[in-house]
């Protein structure tokens, strides 16, 4: 186990190279220039513009840029937005706002998620399961920004139930409606695989002999059953939140929730290119660090499994 | 000798009775009705279902709206907006009513079909092409080029998919087009289907009919390309139809966010991105390009889902 987790981690470091240089590889090739663009209309003197260039190292050719943003990184200095306020700062601000959106959204998911896909998976081929599998359909295929939309208009004007938009410090009950929008984008996936899984675990040799015992069905469901088909649909779960964590784009954008995706598309737009490579790091980092855990908690959940090699 | 009625009064050799072990049943190999086989199983069990037809009479009829948009519109879409009509309710000739620049929605809907598929094949192709020749190599020949194809899937695969591409098409703002989109969308999408190829292609490779090709002298590459690759392509089958539906939607996320496709391209994703800020005014203006949208990708993951059940045995029991 322990020769699999360091063999991972080692793998984590090309990868994390890469994906580092290939994304300040594209933020310097955009177009425009972030420090004259920084002025606005105004035209500032040639020299402020040079100390501008010196102090975000701009003036340095790109590889140099890209070792002194390594270096950097190692140190835990993720650089200056330019604002002024530190990457670090800005991180801890937005971060615990999607954090805590992706944990609303997945607890939604799980609760309805796993509930229909037990129900259709007890049930296989009844009115329940066509409904559920017709719904989950048309979940998959309506584009987030669409449920995100439809959401504002049904639950926030028409109805009321919700403000349209998060307020500030993104209280709680602000983020349920965007929640519920992403917790949509998985549900398919999550019921296709809660039901697969019931149904194939009904069919093994276990749940037929505790039925034969006379447990009760009240018994058999949650204790056999649903206890022994978690173990995709958690894997599962723990992918989406590792997905979520590094920030919803759209729906953060459309919500207004102050969070890492909608910083850092701003930024973006914005072509504050010391921000975006800083946050898409740290989002690559989680990524990958999540994933790790994931195939770990999979050799606690499921002790088949064996990372011998 | 044992005595049986089976047995001839001048026999040497026991015989068992036909009945127990039909040997011609084992030797024979029947003439009339074709072998089994995995894609005319598929095909038998894939007509029957009703949501096949379903699904593939809706994608003929986008694909043809994209192909002929002017044999269901006679309004040209971007000819006679009057501000007059700006979010304006249905009216005689214009069932759908008007955009927030007198535009016909109805109109704009029907010509922004095209867009929307292009964007989908293509990417499709691209996202087939390099993941079958990237899954396939790092399956087949393991080792170092495993090791390298694998951490290069991972590394466009690690980088948020829509970010990455709002990166992508920010620096090629100046020359956004379909084509441009269909790459910055195909190149961060590849890794999973590259991944499922490799699995499946680690699993096939071991099979006694390529040991048989391998002690007939067939080279490897042939092996590759004539063993291993048509007997491991169908989970791509199926995660090539699903990808082809999330293609459409992201280009609609990415004109919706304003890094997409120009204004005045024809797109679902820039109708719907123009109208979210009169949600509250002109809804319609909003709903119809979505529902449009929708029933698109909705016919294309209905296929998807179709041809999953039909390709996976497992799958089909348990429905």
């Amino acid at each position: 186990m322990t020769g699999y987790i360091v063999r991972r981690l080692l793998q984590t470091i090309p990868v994390l190279l890469g994906t580092t240089f290939l994304i300040y590889f594209m933020v310097f090739a955009m177009p425009g220039d972030p420090i004259i663009a920084l002025f606005g209309e105004k035209s500032p003197p040639p020299q402020v513009l040079e100390a501008l260039r010196a102090r975000y190292h701009l003036d340095q050719p790109f590889i140099v840029q890209y070792l002194i943003f390594l270096g950097n990184i190692f140190r835990g200095d993720l650089g200056v937005s330019f604002s002024g306020q530190p990457v670090t700062e800005i991180l801890a601000q937005t971060f615990p706002v999607t954090l805590r959106l992706a944990a609303l959204s997945t607890f939604f998911l799980m609760v309805g998620g796993i509930t229909v896909g037990l129900i259709s998976g007890l049930r296989k081929g009844g009115i329940f399961d066509a409904s559920a599998l017709v719904v989950a359909l048309i979940f998959i295929s309506l584009p987030i920004f669409v449920v995100a939309f439809v959401g504002q208009y049904v639950f926030g004007i028409q109805l009321g139930w919700f403000r349209t938009t998060v307020g500030t410090g993104a209280p709680l009950q602000d983020l349920v409606l965007p929640a519920l929008v992403l917790a949509t984008g998985s549900f398919a996936q999550i019921v296709r695989l809660t039901r697969a899984s019931v149904i194939e675990t009904e069919s093994l040799d276990f749940v037929r002999t505790a039925a034969s015992k006379g447990l009760s069905r009240r018994r058999i469901v949650p204790v056999h059953i649903l206890r022994n088909s978690l173990i995709p649909v958690v894997t599962y779960l723990a992918v989406d939140f590792g997905i979520l964590m590094v920030g919803a784009v759209v729906t953060e954008g459309i919500f207004n929730v102050p969070g890492v995706g909608r910083t850092v598309y701003q930024a973006i737009i914005r072509g504050e290119n010391p921000t975006v490579v800083a946050f898409v790091t740290v989002m690559v980092l989680i990524y990958l660090l999540v994933n790790l855990l994931i195939d770990l908690l999979y050799a606690v959940l499921d002790p088949r499994i064996r990372y011998a090699k | 000798m044992p005595s049986n009625a089976n047995t001839r009064p001048d026999q040497q050799h026991f015989v068992a009775p036909l009945e127990e072990t039909p040997l011609v049943a084992i030797d024979s190999v029947k003439a009339e009705g074709k072998p089994s086989n995995l894609w005319r199983d598929a095909w038998a069990d894939v007509r029957k279902r009703p949501m096949f037809w379903i699904s593939a009479a809706m994608i003929l009829l986008v694909v043809i709206v994209a192909l002929f948009p002017s044999w269901f519109t006679q309004v040209a879409p971007n000819n006679d907006c009057q501000l007059a009509n700006s979010n304006g309710g249905p009216a005689d000739g214009h069932p759908l009513g008007f955009t927030k620049q007198g535009c016909d929605i109805y109109s704009r809907i029907i010509h922004g079909t095209s867009t929307s598929l292009s964007v989908g094949l293509i990417v499709t192709f691209l996202v087939a092409f390099l993941g079958i020749v990237f899954g396939a190599l790092a399956g087949f020949y393991g080792g170092f080029i495993d090791s390298l194809l694998s951490r290069l899937g991972d590394i466009f695969f690690s980088i948020p998919y829509i970010l990455a591409a709002v990166v992508v098409m920010s620096v090629l703002s100046k020359y956004a087009n379909v084509w441009v989109i269909s790459l910055a969308i195909g190149i961060f999408a590849w890794p999973s289907t590259a991944r499922v190829l490799r699995a499946e292609v680690l699993r096939v490779k071991n099979a006694d009919f390529v040991m048989a090709a391998t002690a007939l002298g067939v080279s490897r590459f042939r092996i590759l390309l004539r063993h291993v690759l048509p007997n491991s392509i169908a989970p791509v089958i199926v995660i090539t139809t699903i990808s082809l539906a999330s293609a459409i939607v992201a280009e609609a996320t990415l004109s919706f966010l304003g890094v997409g496709l120009p204004s005045n391209t024809m797109s679902w994703g820039n109708d719907i991105s123009a109208a979210q800020m009169d949600l509250r005014t002109a809804p319609q203006t909003l709903i119809y390009p979505s529902i449009a949208l929708s029933v698109t990708v909705l016919s294309f993951i209905m296929l998807g889902e179709v041809v999953r059940d039909a390709l996976d045995p497992k799958a089909r029991a348990q429905r």
